[in-house]
């Protein structure tokens, strides 16, 4: 396959930043969209060009660390998968690949194509968590019988990787669906309930004062997220929200 | 347009009272308290008034029904709406602060957003993954707004100066024929097609939408989307119905 | 010097509770007086982060990714191993334990296996605490499945992203000392050199990746907690970022390496693809419960399936041969990772390979869903004879319990694995090998402590499934916070370690040194260039099956290719921001001296045992033969200025709780 590519090249967070356009061939339908940019990569070093940074690390859609909007989707074309799961197969030859970085105040640029997503962190350290000690020293696990269908559901909001597609695909740059299922996932089980009501407030306060913007129920989020985390868990979370704030 | 000097008192007159709402609702103090403080307060708000408005919207619907069907039903029902003081003076008020709320709040939300993405990306295709009216609130929103705007002066402003400053005669048969009057004109009449069409695309989203604002998402929300696409195309579909049959019928 | 390997005396299962009771504590109050260093945020780093922070002392965690939350833990699939017998199915901690270093073909410390085993309960009560959403069953308690190399059910899990689940656990735990502010976290540093002042570890050398700055971070201990060392065969289940730098650089500080042969082949990967491929991906071994492993029966059929002229589905149950039900009845396709790696292995080089390469074998789940289909007709009553009906049902079972991990392959191979039986491959995987450690999880550096994967372990010659996630969870949670709390007691009056000596300044220059030549080389090949290199010889030499002629060669050629690798590698860019390729290159420059090392450690061990499997040494039917007279020992290694000179020191290991005798599955 012979592609033209658009890249956001932008070689600090000081830098302005532009689109650049770069030719490039021999790429085949097998390769996952990431090994082409390796393929880009090499080419650009053996030329004596800089290779285009971008995050990446598992390359089987679990870590969270890869991002890149490609075409004006995040993660691109694919449903349900990252980018580094991304075929060239969902392409065509001759076709024009646009690579920008997920853009977000919160997400701000590194270098390229890499952002800074400790936003992210910053939410979780406000509340993200069951304050239990790390002892082992707790009741048996049996103990706290969890109904099946809410562990489940419990679950499905805790498959959230943080990968940043849910801002990036927002048209408002919200997080709130990365947020709600945090949220979610631990007002769903009875071990989370006891601290539900600061961690609601706490966690949103957090969102809010990292300039993420707000939710207008666009649903662009559950759609281009990788792992199909569901608008329920925004929904909880305004429901978490409201009754806390009343409490708190 | 020619504006007759009664009509001017009455904007003079609520000219100082839009003010004042304007500054109780404006940026400054939705930052400062504490209610609307976060995001999800303010989507709250935006629901709560949305819906308040959705209501307003159904009770004005079947009214104007009426004008079809019944010149005296519809005659009676204006007569009772512009002549009670419940309706005139606690009703009317709320539904005035809640437009103005919408608005404001709808406007500052749109600012805040677009502050959080300060760099716009060179490729976005919204179409890929949320419908359009979902993306374009403040398109349809300010059509929507621009259009009440004709309305208030096609229809609120000269009641307000009949009623309160040329202190006209009480009469219960007025209203069919005001109604009947503006739309003759096939721009206005198209005028407000248009706007009915970008009021069906708002509320196409924003009855959903309200509801997930709220914190309803659960085994009705299926159910509830359909009601809400119904009742946002039957609804501008119907305000339109009327605008067509009374310019084409008189 | 001689290695001690500090095991406390007394019958083994009362080993680590006679040790609690009597070792040195460090008082609430001194412990803020105590700073630790903790390299690596996975399950192991991110659980004794959190731990220690709890219990007082002043942490600083790095990790290279951009949030703790990345660290490849997060990609293990299957489940955690814990001896809770929930089930009722006969399990105890004495089976997990027998299990372990049967499973690790009798190459693991007695002592610290039964120790894993103690507290692998514990563990789960620990994540289910944390708001872990393990699968539960309908009745609302834990639900267990089988793994390989075990004849109960102990597994616990959460569909298919076990160790997501479990690592997110562990970095809600760390969130909650973030926010304390009682772990610095050090997001997107690397750690370059170890720092020892008056021959205790004391501090780090690391690289902020963002702005390119050397920086010097000084504690009263050091613990790493990097991982494996897999990415030494360029292509395996690992992270592209997974390295062994940290590991290697407190190596040659004076930390023997120990045993690096020992490398898990995983059986269940999905097959390589072309010359482009950056990386292998893992299905998880948990598919064995349903998935069967067969080739043709005929070689003209593998043949003929190659050449795209004949499907798996053309071939009639007589063509097929089941080799691992026929060589393992007993376990069947649950058979330990290496016996199953090494038999799909056999399969295909004698020519039964099905996919284009001819390097893989089907996992066919048509007797799955056939099985559960009609078990569900059967529960709904319904026609159990519509076969239509009946693969419906199956398959919707068969999704519910693996739906993420059949969705993975068809987005990578492309073909719908409900339709048509998975290909599948083995892989490189785990790393069973590592820093030396005593029972205290200390290398021989006092103070620099190594826990999870990163050192050598539990694991023996070879882990069993479900394991690894019970092993770095132990360490980092239960065992290193009791074991450093008694390293650390005679320095709570230490005061904080400056960062203004002469250690510290010999170690900056060093690394300074070594980022500087890289960046001035001006050579003309890309470290992938090398780093693939390096790969195909460890995968052809050093990978499933070894010899001596092959080890001696590889010896060579890796010594080789580093050579080359310093004359001729290029890295773009400046040192002084991001930098991705000199990340890369100080990565590499590691595995070249570690693959020598590995490739050494495989030629002296004449034996085959686990994961090791030297072809001069198997038995007539083919199985791994050991050679517990000669080589019952942990080799560990010490540095000596260059993998050829590293002189090999040797831990005895003593079987007091169990037999030794030759592993069967049959």
């Amino acid at each position: 396959m012979k592609l033209t590519l658009k890249i956001w090249r932008q070689k600090n967070a000081q830098d302005k930043g532009a689109m650049v356009d770069y030719k490039i061939d021999g790429i085949e339908p097998d390769m996952s969209f990431l090994e082409m940019l390796d393929v880009f990569n090499e080419q650009q070093i053996n030329a004596g060009g800089d290779p285009v940074a971008f995050d990446h690390d598992c390359r089987e859609g679990i870590c969270g660390m890869c991002s890149l909007f490609i075409n004006g989707e995040a993660h691109g074309p694919d449903r349900g998968v990252t980018t580094c799961q991304l075929h060239m197969r969902m392409f065509k030859d001759g076709d024009t690949i646009t690579i920008e970085p997920f853009r977000s105040v919160a997400f701000p640029v590194v270098k390229d194509l890499v952002v800074n997503r400790s936003s992210f962190d910053r939410i979780q350290h406000a509340g993200g968590f069951i304050s239990v000690n790390t002892s082992g020293n707790t009741i048996d696990a049996n103990t706290i019988p969890v109904n099946k269908v809410d562990a489940d559901h419990a679950f499905d909001a805790a498959t959230c990787i943080g990968c940043g597609a849910c801002v990036a695909s927002c048209k408002n740059g919200s997080a709130m669906l990365f947020v709600g299922a945090k949220v979610s996932q631990y007002a769903l089980l009875p071990q989370g309930k006891i601290e539900a009501t600061e961690r609601v407030l706490n966690m949103v306060k957090q969102m809010d004062e990292e300039g993420f913007g707000n939710c207008t129920n666009t649903g662009a989020c559950e759609v281009e997220c990788p792992k199909g985390i569901s608008l329920e868990n925004i929904a909880r979370m305004n429901r978490e929200y409201l009754s806390a704030s009343m409490k708190g | 347009m020619i504006i007759n000097s009664s009509e001017k008192v009455v904007v003079g007159a609520f000219l100082p009272y839009f003010c004042v709402l304007f500054k109780l609702y404006s940026i400054n103090i939705m930052a400062k308290s504490g209610l609307l403080k976060s995001s999800i307060a303010k989507k709250v708000a935006m629901a709560l008034s949305g819906l308040f408005l959705m209501l307003f919207l159904a009770q004005h619907f079947f009214i104007n029904m009426t004008s079809v069907f019944s010149e005296s039903v519809f005659n009676s029902i204006s007569h009772f709406m512009g002549n009670n003081p419940l309706v005139q003076f606690v009703i009317q008020p709320i539904l005035i602060v809640g437009v103005i709320f919408h608005f404001i709040m709808g406007f500052v939300l749109n600012i805040q957003n677009n502050n959080a993405r300060p760099i716009s990306y060179a490729s976005y295709n919204g179409a890929a993954n949320a419908s359009w009216a979902s993306r374009n609130m403040i398109i349809s929103g300010s059509v929507i707004l621009a259009f009440l705007g004709l309305h208030f002066y096609d229809f609120w402003v000269p009641e307000m100066a009949y009623k309160y400053v040329e202190f006209g005669p009480l009469n219960e048969t007025r209203y069919f024929h005001e109604l009947a009057e503006k739309f003759e004109s096939p721009v206005r009449t198209a005028l407000y097609c248009i706007s009915f069409v970008l009021l069906s695309l708002h509320l196409q989203h924003g009855f959903s939408s309200s509801f997930q604002s709220i914190g309803a998402n659960n085994k009705f929300s299926k159910g509830l989307q359909g009601f809400g696409l119904g009742f946002a195309i039957i609804i501008p579909l119907g305000f339109v119905f009327v605008a067509l049959f009374h310019h084409f019928n008189h | 010097m001689a290695l001690d390997s500090k095991i406390p005396n007394g019958p083994i299962a009362d080993k680590w509770t006679n040790y609690k009771d009597h070792i040195n504590l460090v008082n609430p109050a001194n412990k803020r007086n105590l700073d630790i260093i903790v390299v690596g945020t996975g399950l192991a780093g991110g659980s004794a982060a959190a731990t220690l922070a709890e219990l007082g002392y002043n942490v600083k965690a790095f990790c290279f990714q951009d949030s703790p939350r990345r660290a490849h833990s997060i990609a293990a699939q299957g489940g955690i191993n814990a001896a809770k017998n929930y089930k009722g199915d006969g399990d105890s901690v004495y089976r997990l334990f027998y299990d372990t270093v049967k499973g690790g073909d009798y190459r693991a410390r007695e002592s610290n296996v039964h120790r894993l085993a103690e507290v692998s309960s514990n563990i789960i009560d620990q994540c289910v605490a944390q708001g872990v959403p393990l699968a539960r069953e309908y009745g609302g308690l834990l639900d267990n499945r089988s793994f390989g190399g075990a004849l109960v059910s102990r597994t616990f899990y959460a569909q298919g992203q076990t160790g997501q689940q479990l690592l997110l656990g562990a970095y809600s735990a760390m969130n909650r000392q973030i926010g304390r502010g009682k772990i610095k976290m050090h997001n997107r540093h690397e750690m370059l050199d170890l720092v020892i002042v008056d021959g205790k570890a004391r501090g780090i050398i690391a690289r902020n990746l963002i702005t390119g700055e050397i920086e010097r971070h000084s504690a009263h201990a050091v613990v790493i907690g990097s991982g494996g060392y897999g990415n030494v065969f360029f292509l395996s289940t690992n992270a592209m970022g997974s390295n062994a730098t940290a590991a290697w650089k407190i190596h040659k500080k004076g930390a023997f390496f120990a045993n690096p042969c020992y490398t898990q082949i995983h059986p269940t990967c999905i097959p390589v693809s072309g010359d482009h491929q950056s990386k292998l991906t893992l299905m998880s071994e948990s598919l064995r419960n349903d998935g069967r492993i067969w080739v043709p029966a005929k070689a003209e059929d593998a043949k003929a399936i190659r050449e795209g002229k004949k499907s798996a589905k053309d071939l009639v149950e007589a063509d097929r041969d089941y080799f691992l039900e026929r060589r393992y009845p007993a376990f069947g396709n649950l058979v330990p990772r290496d016996v199953a790696s090494r038999a799909a292995k056999e399969r295909c080089d004698a020519g039964f390979g099905v996919n284009k390469t001819g390097e893989a074998v089907y996992l066919d789940f048509a007797a799955a869903v056939q099985r559960y289909g009609k078990e569900q007709a059967h529960i709904k009553g319904l026609d159990e004879s519509d076969s239509a009906l009946v693969t419906k049902l199956g398959t919707d079972v068969v999704r519910s319990k693996y739906g993420n991990l059949f969705q993975m392959y068809y987005k990578i191979v492309d073909e719908d694995p409900y339709t048509s039986p998975m290909m599948i491959y083995p892989a490189v995987h785990y790393t069973m090998g590592g820093t030396w450690v005593d029972y205290n999880l200390m290398t021989t550096i006092p103070g620099c402590f190594s826990i999870g994967e990163s050192n050598f372990s539990d694991h023996g010659a070879n882990r069993l499934g479900a394991s690894a996630l019970m092993q770095g969870l132990a360490d980092g949670y239960f065992v290193l916070p009791y074991t450093i709390g008694a390293y650390l007691a005679p320095d709570i009056k230490l005061g904080a370690i400056p960062t203004n000596t002469p250690e510290f300044d010999a170690a900056e220059k060093g690394v300074k040194d070594q980022i500087e030549r890289f960046m001035n080389n001006n050579g003309t090949q890309s470290v992938d260039y090398f780093h693939k290199k390096l790969g195909k010889i460890m995968w052809d030499k050093v990978g499933m099956a070894r010899n001596a002629k092959g080890l001696t060669e590889a010896i060579a050629e890796i010594s080789a290719l580093r050579e080359q690798f310093y004359k001729e590698v290029r890295v773009p860019g400046t040192d002084k921001g991001f930098n991705q390729e000199l990340e890369k290159a100080t990565r590499v420059a590691d595995f070249l001296e570690l693959g020598e090392l590995f490739a050494k450690d495989a030629l002296h061990r004449n034996e085959s045992c686990g994961g090791h499997f030297r072809e001069e040494y198997q038995t007539e039917e083919g199985e791994a033969l050991r050679d517990d007279e000669n080589f019952a020992y942990v080799a560990a290694w010490e540095y000596k200025g260059k993998p050829s000179d590293a002189v090999l020191h040797k831990e005895p290991l003593v079987f007091e709780a169990i037999k030794l005798v030759q592993r069967n599955y049959k």
